[in-house]
């Protein structure tokens, strides 16, 4: 069964995330960062942030809300029992800060097949409230038996 | 970082998640799949048990970069291919060779293995310091 294309280009409704301090905490301990610009907003001041620096990979955070809706649509037709992640990108502009809320836009950036395997590939472009681009991702998960 | 040349390792990250790390992980970042958090669930799904949040294990990927650059600011890209899949409770080592550099750009070679099975493997990261 080939997969389906036709929502390749199509994109989705922007999600905002407050990216609050307790947060960034919380995920830089489930990780183990160590660096006190994530943990302690003195150390962050002193190193010249406003407020606790939320580490690069946070961006799992911010825009997941926005990431979901393209794997669940209908119209893309992804047999998600069948997936797994296959690959990941994320390009970073300035941080994220502590604060900040970060607006997400989500969208399919390729759908294709190859050796009975569908690749379903999004792309997400977080920005700041100061319309500065922090974060473009780009997902690819794999669907085995298409 | 300021010293490391090409074709040189940046420094080793060691880190062995603890058997509830998958949970906290789950809450932190907002992915409750079952398969990480339910052992029995994973074992009935053709899995060894629960297995590793991709994604923390790019985090893991990625803090050896923000570390041995010297902070988060530093790490501008990082793409990753994930392959088979990580258990809690057995050490992570991440690596990483310099590939290329020049003025403030650094490229970098890195992957995640466990157990010596590449669980990300093709992994570029790009640093501007």
């Amino acid at each position: 069964m080939p997969v389906n294309t036709k929502a390749i280009g199509k994109s989705y409704e922007p999600v905002t995330y407050a990216v609050g301090r307790e947060k960034i905490r919380e995920y830089a301990r489930a990780v183990g960062e160590s660096d006190s610009v994530h943990l302690d907003v003195d150390a962050a001041r002193a190193a010249g942030h406003s407020d606790l620096v939320a580490p690069p990979m946070f961006a799992v955070v911010y825009s997941a809300p926005a990431v979901g809706p393209p794997i669940f649509d209908p119209e893309i037709e992804l047999n998600f029992a069948m997936m797994v992640h296959g690959g990941q990108e994320f390009v970073w502009g300035p941080v994220v800060i502590a604060g900040d809320e970060v607006t997400t836009t989500a969208s399919v950036k390729d759908i294709s097949e190859s050796d009975g395997r569908g690749y379903y590939v999004f792309e997400s472009i977080s920005t700041n409230q100061r319309g500065e681009q922090v974060c473009r991702g780009t997902w690819t998960n794999i669907v085995r038996g298409v | 970082m300021a010293e490391i040349k090409t074709g040189e390792a940046i420094p080793e990250l060691r880190i062995t998640p603890d058997k509830y790390l998958t949970v906290r992980y789950a809450g932190a970042s907002g992915d409750y799949n079952p398969i990480h958090i339910d052992e029995e669930l994973a074992r009935g799904v053709g899995l060894p048990g629960r297995i590793l949040h991709g994604l923390w294990t790019m985090a893991q990927v990625a803090r050896a970069q923000t570390e041995a650059a010297g902070g988060p600011e530093h790490l501008k890209r990082l793409s990753v291919q994930f392959r088979g899949m990580g258990v809690p409770e057995q050490e992570v080592l991440v690596s990483g060779v310099v590939r290329e550099r020049s003025d403030g750009h650094v490229l970098i070679d890195t992957v995640a293995e466990q157990a010596g099975k590449q669980i990300i493997r093709n992994a570029e990261a790009e640093l501007e310091l």
